[in-house]
């Protein structure tokens, strides 16, 4: 396996499958500017930056070092707190951080350091100022107990006035471009079924197809976010892993006629960048989803097939009728619905040797009305107490169709469906049938009561949150907060409302 | 002759343009470059610990089999407590802290056994194959049902004044209830972490990421039947302690050094997160109950107070937790008639442990609750009750018999009012609240008043050591520990100062118990007050020498001679500051010199239970402002304020960051960060997947602090006032704040019960508990 570390072109072939990249860098090679604050992808002090070649654009992005397996980086170039301050002269993001104080104990500020530059990549390549917001999206996986933030922010929003001279910016620089180039290059060329692996990195169906029949007992692993908790928290060791990320027809976003059809290894960040000009709702969902470092690695396809309760796609999938394609090592294709996927806490209908190849969801029902709400304690990188997702077709002042599916209500992500019959066909301001249809969630709807939540709790705010996706429907849209400030013009929402209260 | 260095080049990075000071490690910090213990490299034979956590609260251990655990490929060794070789109590101050269980284990997560294994790996593999059979006992798990089964850890305390039954029973109006506050994980970024190397003596070196150097020398001398001095610990710099570190860093440091000793090789413990949060000490959670008399002005008459710590299974240093609680119970308000008993709970969990403000928050939450409460029972604004309660003239003695000498609290609180614009504010909320149907604002103003000096009087005490080298550079050793609150910064500003030379000449270093000795514990926001005093000591002494060397070998007045602005003035004559340490060099000057400090004046008689147990109070006010949707019970916060005292700053830079990441902290408490235990005695909280520190989004931005500009009445190092802790209790303002979003559902004709903390579910009930009230009155 081959990677670009900082600027030294690596190759080792005798790394374990799950061998993580922080323990790459800190055993393997004395970087010990990254660190390990909770090895689970919480806490950001971990964060580095990954490069790869986009259409001969190079563009970075963070991940979380301590559950990314360092074979999953081969072919890329991997940046580190070491490399980013060369000649004695500082980042804009590390100069930024000295002037503001925005260390005290340090031991996150590595990681926090590789965030921000990577937003100031960002913005400096489609030349856009540094907000706020932009700068809390940025670190919104990099906790730090000391400083309170404050200092931090106004580190991001002063990078671009820093004077350090610093010269270079990481995408332009055409040495790495070229270093890229020529390990692709090499990897096409290598036959990787010539020489046995334990990290192997598919690049199509009938590769994967091929690998899944050498290697029948090899883990699928695609961002790994979850998965590799196995092994950094419960110190499970994994034999062969086959990364599903690179499988071309796994990959990307597109329309088909009247259908969106999203790739299972499409990451949470693609799916957020196609749908904030397209689908705000969605955009806004996956802003609460995680955290930036996550979003950068986490897939759609992980996380309905992981089928946790407590996922937040699944129950979006549900409420557009979504259709799932599989695949299995034989080359056999097929459909399922949404509807028919999930069996049981952690079980679906997947067989052992099959995969999630995409999703389909129709494009008439996304231009339905649609909300999703997610309550949990914070309002960055938390696991959903609740979620809804709600759609409402509508025709003449009805409700023609209507799609009420939650998660963290059940052992599965489920659908309301009493609640669903209630409001189908129902006037769209009929409150009546909305407060009949919330009787019925009562009784169809038994949560547990855990860390997160109480059952009561989980209850009440599916009865809350779909009053919510009644008074969207009915053009009342009540606040729903994110990690952004407030501003004063949404606060009027809700105002004078008082009938429906 | 052998030549002296030369005199170095100040160009090193370490202020801001003509500004403070910055934190000494800034740039190694944002480069990586500085080294936290588990970046230290790697010796070839170095072993790796975990231990074997015991799964029942409270259980005889039956039998226990460790065969599979030996066997297991990369272990090297397995310890029982048998194995230790000195004594196996590693408390802080008095005894049960066990460094390995015996045949009896009272908490989920204590650790029965040890293991040294090739790698980190191995070790947590290993331990899972033990086999141990538990006879179990029953479990006290909350501080309500030791109460109620009297099993404490420490007897009771309380604090009287007035004549209490008289005055509750006269008083015009009285409440009567209780509130239940969680603990909190201090979730520090470097979790606990030691390494110990065994020395050519039988005795030890020990990195220790610990705020209490001293006692971690002590007790692994204890654990190893060593006298104290063949033990070394050294700690650079901590990832964060916030407490945590301060008597619980010693078990790390004990388990490493007796498998280093025992297998000959440096051994490395470092806890993952998730042990961390399962087996090491909290904030304690508190039981109040609390009855206060009162008049229709909103004037507190009598007050009495009940406080149950859920100390843990041990007492750890719960004495003064408990303490420092009953001493904040009355916060920043006169108690005419009080009683306030602290109880120290004993449970069947880990033992809690030092937070930053030790019990104190426990104590304001209580005061500032009383407040929000009396306030909807007379009809009055909040802020109107607070300052008509507040210590003023006439009213200026606490509980505990300490007067509050100065009117830092009124004319701060009035500051506040007005930069803040309370007022204004108040009645635009007011006007939302009525017309907005989903969402309500919640406003609220409270003070902060914080007794410094450690409870236990014996911890006041600093030492330093100072050496000038003769290129003129100077290094300072102190007893204080560096935890990213730049306390290694200002004692070198402190230093540079006393001397009157450039601040790059002061060199810091580890802090190491072979330089300063019996150090106490950074901690109870007193390190730049007691080591700051150290050093200024030793750095009077050696300029003492320096002057006399200077009249007699220039033959001039001791008053003819200063230092100032890096230049030595000799009479008529000036020299460079190099120069001039040449010279007393060559002239047989000692350039080096300890210092040391007590801090005068305080003394507390517990028997009585009056005195003056604090030298000086810091204070400070927040005004926070929140919006609620209240169909879900999630909220933001909008807009912070903070007015906070912090005496001469020293280095204002450095005591913003600590007001504002106090202030977040604090707020996190009360807000996002909720321990959760299962009905067996396990936390469920146990990782950053669950338990939710604020990130940069729940930081509002409008967030201003200033500093109240006032020296400290007290002798203090240059007049400035301790910062570490106090702050920490502005966060309060946040959870009043929801709970004035929560009264406002009624009109505020009742402040519902809100829990502490105040998730969103938490804040969805206590709105529910107003709109119910209302429902029963209408």
């Amino acid at each position: 396996m081959k990677f670009l570390l900082n600027d030294q072109c690596i190759e080792d072939n005798s790394l374990p499958s799950d061998f993580t990249a922080l323990r790459y860098l800190r055993e393997k090679r004395g970087l010990m500017g990254t660190k390990e604050g909770c090895a689970s992808g919480d806490c950001g002090a971990c964060t580095l930056l990954v490069g790869e070649l986009n259409e001969g654009e190079l563009r970075y992005s963070t991940f979380n070092s301590c559950i990314t397996p360092v074979q999953s980086l081969a072919g890329k170039h991997v940046v580190s707190v070491e490399y980013l301050s060369q000649a004695e002269k500082l980042h804009p993001a590390q100069q930024a951080l000295v002037e503001h104080h925005g260390s005290q104990c340090g031991f996150c500020t590595p990681g926090f350091v590789l965030s921000l530059a990577s937003l100031y990549e960002e913005k400096q390549t489609c030349q856009q100022p540094i907000d706020r917001a932009s700068v809390c999206d940025a670190i919104s996986g990099n906790l730090c107990r000391c400083t309170g933030y404050r200092p931090i922010i106004d580190a991001g929003l002063s990078m671009t006035e820093i004077e350090t001279g610093y010269v270079e910016r990481l995408s332009k620089n055409d040495k790495v471009k070229q270093t890229l180039d020529e390990l692709q290059c090499s990897a096409s060329v290598d036959d990787y079924l010539s020489k046995p692996k334990n990290y192997l990195l598919p690049q199509d169906l009938d590769q994967l197809i091929a690998v899944k029949n050498i290697y029948p007992d090899g883990i699928l692993i695609a961002g790994g976010t979850d998965l590799m908790l196995e092994n950094t928290q419960r110190y499970h060791d994994f034999d062969t892993l086959i990364d599903l990320s690179q499988v071309s027809e796994m990959q990307g976003i597109r329309e088909d006629g009247a259908r969106l059809i999203i790739g299972a290894s499409t990451t949470y960040s693609e799916l957020e960048a196609y749908s904030a000009s397209r689908y705000p709702h969605i955009y806004h969902l996956l802003g609460r989803i995680a955290s930036c470092q996550i979003r950068n690695r986490g897939t759609i396809g992980g996380n309905v097939a992981n089928a946790s309760p407590i996922a937040d796609l699944p129950p979006l999938l549900l409420a557009f009728d979504a259709d799932i394609q599989l695949a299995d090592s034989h080359g056999t294709l097929r459909n399922i619905s949404i509807h028919d996927f999930y069996q049981g806490y952690k079980q679906t209908q997947l067989k052992q040797d099959e995969w999630i190849v995409s999703f389909t969801l129709s494009l008439d029902k996304l231009a339905h009305c649609h909300r999703f709400y997610k309550v949990s304690k914070r309002m960055e990188d938390d696991i959903s107490s609740v979620m809804l997702a709600v759609r409402f077709a509508t025709e003449d002042h009805q409700i023609t169709d209507v799609r009420i599916a939650f998660g963290g209500m059940a052992a599965t992500p489920i659908r309301a469906l009493q609640a669903e019959a209630r409001l189908c066909s129902a006037e769209v301001d009929d409150e009546r049938a909305l407060l009949e249809a919330i009787e019925c969630l009562k009784k169809e709807l038994t949560p547990l009561s855990d860390m997160r939540a109480s059952a009561s709790y989980r209850l009440d705010m599916a009865c809350n949150l779909l009053r919510k996706g009644w008074l969207a429907v009915n053009q009342t849209d009540v606040v729903s907060f994110s990690g952004h400030g407030v501003s004063e013009s949404i606060l009027t929402s809700g105002m004078e409302g008082e009938a429906h209260a | 002759m052998r030549k002296l260095p030369q005199d170095f080049s100040v160009d090193r990075q370490r202020t801001k343009k003509g500004n403070l000071p910055m934190h000494e490690s800034a740039v190694k910090h944002v480069t990586g470059q500085a080294v936290y213990i588990d970046d230290m490299p790697e010796w070839p034979n170095e072993l790796h610990v975990a231990t074997g956590k015991a799964t029942q609260a409270h259980a005889d251990i039956v039998s226990i089999n460790l065969d599979k655990v030996r066997a297991y490929p990369g272990v090297v060794d397995v310890i029982v407590q048998s194995d230790i070789p000195g004594e196996v109590d590693v408390s802080p101050v008095l005894s049960g802290d066990l460094l390995l269980a015996g045949n009896f284990v009272h908490y989920i997560g204590q650790a029965i056994f040890a293991v040294a294994a090739t790698s980190l790996r191995a070790a947590k593999q290993a331990v899972e194959l033990a086999e141990i059979v538990y006879q179990t006992r029953e479990a006290t798990l909350l501080p309500q049902q030791s109460l109620a089964r009297q099993e404490f850890v420490l007897p009771t305390h309380t604090i009287q004044s007035g004549d209490v039954k008289s005055a509750m029973a006269s008083a015009p109006h009285t409440i009567r209830s209780d509130m239940y506050i969680k603990g909190q994980e201090h979730f520090y970024l470097e979790g606990q972490i030691s390494v110990a190397v065994p020395n050519e003596d039988g005795g030890v070196q020990v990195f220790a990421s610990s705020q209490h150097p001293a006692e971690v020398q002590k007790l692994v001398a204890r654990v190893l039947g060593l006298p104290v001095a063949q033990v070394l610990v050294e700690t650079r710099r901590m990832g964060g302690g916030f407490g945590g570190k301060e008597s619980q860093a010693a078990v790390l440091g004990c388990m490493a050094a007796v498998l280093a000793v025992r297998n000959r090789c440096p051994v490395k413990y470092r806890m993952p997160r998730q042990d961390d949060m399962v087996q090491t000490g909290k904030r304690h959670d508190f039981w109040n109950a609390y009855q206060v008399g009162f008049n229709e002005a909103g004037e507190i008459l009598a007050a009495e107070y009940d406080m149950v710590g859920k100390c843990g299974c041990t007492a750890d240093l719960s004495d003064g937790v408990v303490d420092r609680a009953m001493f904040h119970a009355d916060n920043a308000y006169y108690l005419p008639n009080a009683r306030i008993s602290g109880y120290r709970g004993k449970t069947h969990t880990v033992s809690n442990t030092a937070f930053r403000g030790f019990g104190g928050p426990k104590g304001v939450i209580l005061a500032e609750n009383v407040i929000e409460e009396i306030a909807c029972a007379v009809g009055k604004d909040a802020l109107d009750v607070r300052k008509l309660n507040c210590y003023q003239a006439g009213k200026d003695t606490t509980p505990y018999g300490q007067k509050i000498n100065d009117d830092v609290l009124p004319t701060l609180i009035e500051a506040l009012e007005i930069s803040s614009d309370y007022r204004a504010r108040r009645h635009a909320i007011q006007a939302f609240n009525k017309r907005n149907a989903f969402l309500k604002k919640g406003l609220a103003l409270t003070p902060v008043k914080f007794g410094i000096s450690f409870t236990s009087k014996h911890l006041n005490q600093g030492g330093a050591l100072v050496h000038v080298y003769t290129d003129g550079s100077v290094h300072i050793s102190h007893g204080g520990t560096e935890m990213g609150q730049g306390l290694f910064t200002k004692v070198a500003q402190i230093v540079a100062k006393a001397f009157g030379i450039d601040y790059q000449r002061v060199n810091v270093s580890a802090t190491r118990t072979d330089k300063v000795p019996n150090a106490s514990p950074t901690a109870a926001s007193a390190g730049t007050d007691l080591n700051g005093m150290a050093a200024l000591d030793a750095v009077q002494t050696i300029k003492t020498r320096l002057c006399d060397f200077a009249v007699e070998h220039y033959g001039i007045e001791s008053s003819d001679f200063a230092i100032s602005d890096d230049l030595v003035h000799l009479g008529a004559e000036t020299m460079s500051f190099p120069e001039f340490i040449k010279l007393a060099y060559m002239n047989r000057v000692s350039l080096s010199s300890t210092g040391f400090y007590k801090t005068p004046k305080i003394g507390y008689d517990r028997k009585a239970a009056k005195g003056r147990p604090f030298l000086y109070y810091s204070n400070g006010a927040a005004v926070s402002e929140v919006i609620v949707d209240t169909l879900t019970g999630e909220y933001k916060v909008t807009q912070v304020d903070i007015l906070h005292d912090v005496g001469d700053s020293i280095n204002a830079e450095l005591d913003i960051g600590q007001i504002e990441g106090a202030f977040v902290q604090g707020m996190g408490w009360l807000t996002s960060e909720e321990l959760s235990w299962d009905e067996k005695g396990r936390i469920t909280t146990n990782s950053p997947a669950n338990y939710k520190i604020p990130t940069s989004a729940d930081v509002p931005e409008k967030f201003t602090v200033r500093l109240f500009e006032r020296a400290n009445s007290e002798e203090s190092i240059y007049r400035s006032k301790a910062v570490g802790e106090p702050p920490l209790m502005l966060g309060i303002s946040v959870w009043c704040a929801l709970k004035d979003a929560c009264a406002s559902v009624c009109n505020h004709q009742y402040s519902p019960p809100l829990a502490a903390p105040a998730t969103p579910e938490a804040v969805f009930y206590s709105m529910k508990a107003a709109r119910d009230y209302q429902e029963a009155r209408s």
